[in-house]
């Protein structure tokens, strides 16, 4: 995978607006966003209806998945081009999971909502319709969805990305700082996983760094280009992110997103953790 | 700086005394601005969060104690820095103006 295809300018949504073979997808944490204002024909997934199962902590299976997308008027050869608030998170987050399911045309909008929004472009309160179609997903690709068993057998073996805050990683927060820091699980890393903050492969307006410049990031933090990766955060979505960058920008193979994240091994009875900024021991 | 000011973001089903809340509202020539981004950056300048502003203008964080910097993005305006002290207990209240 490249940038090429993976990643469109607001440039280049702007032009295949009336595009009937491009499904433009907000999701995002702010499940009421969409609702105040999107981009013209965009559907609206909600991550915490649509995406997740509402009994288990898991995600809707491949039958729900289906019915979902057949829904929603998207096709498998459609083109699904996803964007959100929050840098992508929850974009990045869809895109993985679009992955997981098996669809092959997906891209992400370079820069997000807050792109758009600081380009002045225009949003619309107008709600799309689409035709319904019958949508086929695949069987979960299990290459790029890492639980915790492998999680642990990955310390001090394969290179393990916390990509959340240094406040986070060191335990001096427990949550991103937008959210309410009381929580169950205990604070800390993996031991021996790296930091590097998603937010490091963004410019501030939302966009991603040239190529050369993750590499370097990656590099300079200690990824082993050599070795297989996993990338965690809290819940999942912020790795989706830097998963999005090591595998489909960078063209890494063997890159795993954790999605049970911080709040499943932060909570595991029995399992290491590391406080402060230094990696840790395995 | 301690406590919720007149006019400011109700702090109803916030527990303040376990958190280090950081709000206030982006203000252009006196009037909200309701399409900002505002950047909570930790003291060595590293992003930590980012909130979009709500409709009034307003945004809300929950630091730790400590030196925090608020980046604030507008359309059509360059980005405002602003240090705030944080602590637990206590809310900072912050009003920043973008040009």
């Amino acid at each position: 995978m490249t940038r090429e295809n993976t990643l469109v300018s607001a440039q280049w949504v702007e032009e295949h607006l009336d595009d009937p073979k491009v499904v433009l997808v907000e999701v995002d944490e702010d499940t009421a966003a969409y609702d105040k204002g999107h981009i013209k024909g965009a559907i609206k997934l909600d991550w915490t209806t649509d995406l997740q199962d509402q009994v288990r902590r898991d995600f809707v299976n491949k039958a729900q998945f289906e019915a979902l997308l057949s829904d929603r008027g998207v096709a498998n050869d459609d083109t699904v081009v996803l964007y959100g608030g929050n840098n992508n998170w929850f974009a990045a987050y869809a895109y993985w999971y679009f992955k997981l399911y098996g669809h092959q045309d997906v891209k992400l909008l370079d820069g997000g909502r807050k792109k758009w929004e600081l380009d002045s472009r225009e949003l619309t309160d107008e709600l799309p319709s689409r035709e319904k179609t019958s949508y086929t997903a695949t069987e979960q690709d299990s290459s790029i969805r890492a639980f915790r068993d492998e999680v642990v057998a990955a310390i001090g073996t394969q290179n393990l990305v916390d990509v959340r805050s240094p406040d986070e990683y060191a335990g001096r927060l427990l949550a991103p700082a937008h959210l309410p820091q009381e929580q169950a699980q205990r604070a800390g890393h993996i031991p021996t996983a790296a930091n590097v903050p998603w937010s490091k492969a963004a410019n501030d307006d939302g966009t991603f760094k040239s190529d050369d410049e993750l590499r370097e990031i990656y590099t300079e933090a200690g990824v082993d280009w050599s070795k297989d990766t996993i990338a965690y955060c809290r819940i999942g979505e912020r790795s989706s992110h830097t998963w999005f960058v090591l595998k489909e920008l960078l063209g890494q193979e063997n890159v795993k997103n954790y999605d049970g994240s911080w709040t499943e091994y932060g909570s595991l009875v029995g399992v290491p953790v590391s406080l402060g900024d230094e990696k840790g021991e395995a | 700086m301690c406590g919720a000011t007149e006019g400011g973001l109700s702090l109803d089903g916030v527990n303040v005394a376990k958190e280090a809340v950081v709000q206030g509202r982006v203000v252009r020539g006196g009037e909200p601005v309701g399409n900002a981004y505002v950047r909570l950056l930790d003291r060595t300048g590293e992003f930590t969060a980012e909130v979009p502003t709500s409709a009034t203008g307003h945004f809300r964080f929950f630091a730790g104690d400590g030196e925090w910097t608020l980046r604030t993005l507008a359309p059509k305006a360059d980005p405002v820095d602003r240090v705030v002290q944080a602590q637990t207990g206590s809310v900072a209240e912050v009003e920043i103006s973008v040009g």
